[in-house]
């Protein structure tokens, strides 16, 4: 079967509770990774996240001054200097539909409610690393593709036009959240 | 140790009104297979880590109760300020994350019902009793915690804060649907 070498992964951990980054930093170790940098604001992730080129971040929501969201759309900046592209894993003690969507529209890879779990850590990587998506620019996003369903009918807001772009069929960020899986 | 930045090698299509952007996956090289005798399940292993790490916790949730009392004692001190409630409610935020995994999930609710009043109420300093219920009761059930008969009281407690809460959030936003629908809208974490 195929799996993840951690041990070539490097990680970019933001959470400004000492505590959550060390059970943060204790799974990814018995995971297998080696490289875990650690920033306890937005600010310095941002500066961090510059300087290590880190494969993963996964940030908390909710910090004083910068705050993840902040971090994940500065990091989505398609002009910018640094790699808009990596994956970025929310976890969050926010609990809240529409914060998955908030989170979703800031260009977040996946999104993790705690109480977190190994096991939902784990499968979050294991999809940004096995299954990445698409990434789509628009007048007002830049981030991985919204979408994980290829169908026609969506008449929505925000409705794509011009053609029918290739999308892989995955379950929804807010439905993966629920199911914990 | 700092690691230089390549240019990603991207493919864009370009349509009326977006592009899509793929590039060949860069950690597609982390991924490799192995023979069925190489696997060490990974999250048996981080799990195992954990309840190795979990002798900290209880000290842990003091700091963060800590935290929510000295919070709290600004409040009672200075009354309540925009700064000062966002404080309490960073603290009282960390206790809904992290206390399910420190062991204590009636704190974690606990802590829960009292983000959401500071998130939702329209005016806290209507609240401040409900408040000063919801820290003293996170304080306790941190406190009592070893104590067995004081397991099912904990989580009673926990849940009829949680009403009282919700009973007045829902009534004070009934002209708010913004908030309205945040109070009413279940959680999206997973059961058990």
């Amino acid at each position: 079967m195929y799996i993840i070498d951690f041990n070539k992964l490097r990680f970019l951990v933001c959470d400004d509770n000492a505590h959550m980054r060390r059970i943060l930093r204790t799974l990814l170790h018995s995971f297998g990774a080696r490289e875990v940098y650690e920033a306890e604001d937005g600010a310095t992730a941002l500066e961090m996240y510059s300087h290590y080129v880190p494969d993963i971040v996964i940030t908390d929501w909710a910090m004083p001054i910068f705050d993840g969201l902040e971090l994940a759309q500065m990091i989505r900046q398609p002009e910018g200097l640094g790699n808009p592209y990596a994956p970025i894993i929310m976890l969050t003690g926010h609990s809240e539909k529409r914060r998955v969507m908030v989170a979703r529209d800031a260009g977040v890879t996946e999104f993790l409610a705690k109480p977190i779990s190994a096991k939902g850590l784990y499968q979050r990587i294991l999809n940004v690393v096995a299954n990445p998506r698409p990434f789509i620019k628009t007048k007002n996003y830049f981030g991985p593709d919204r979408r994980r369903n290829n169908g026609s009918s969506y008449i929505g807001v925000e409705r794509r036009v011009g053609g029918k772009a290739e999308i892989m069929q995955q379950p929804s960020l807010l439905e993966k959240t629920r199911s914990g899986s | 140790m700092a690691r230089k930045q390549k240019a990603p090698d991207v493919t864009i299509d370009t349509f009326a009104d977006h592009q899509v952007i793929s590039q060949p996956n860069p950690l597609r090289k982390m991924v490799r297979y192995a023979e069925d005798h190489e696997i060490d399940d990974p999250v048996a292993r981080a799990e195992q880590a954990l309840a190795e790490l979990s002798g900290e916790f209880t000290d842990w949730m003091q700091a963060e109760c800590e935290r929510l009392s000295t919070a709290y004692a600004t409040i009672k001190r200075d009354g309540l300020n925009g700064e000062n409630s966002m404080e309490l409610f960073r603290a009282a935020h960390d206790i809904k994350g992290g206390g399910a995994t420190f062991g204590y999930p009636t704190a974690a609710a606990a802590a829960e019902s009292l983000c959401r009043i500071i998130e939702h109420a329209p005016d806290l300093s209507k609240v401040e009793e409900l408040i000063m219920h919801h820290v003293n009761a996170i304080q306790a059930i941190v406190r009592e915690q070893s104590r067995i008969d004081s397991v099912g009281m904990a989580d009673q407690l926990s849940k009829r804060l949680r009403g009282v809460a919700d009973e007045y959030l829902i009534h004070a936003n009934r002209d708010r649907p913004e908030h309205l629908e945040a109070v009413l809208a279940p959680s999206i974490v997973p059961e058990g």
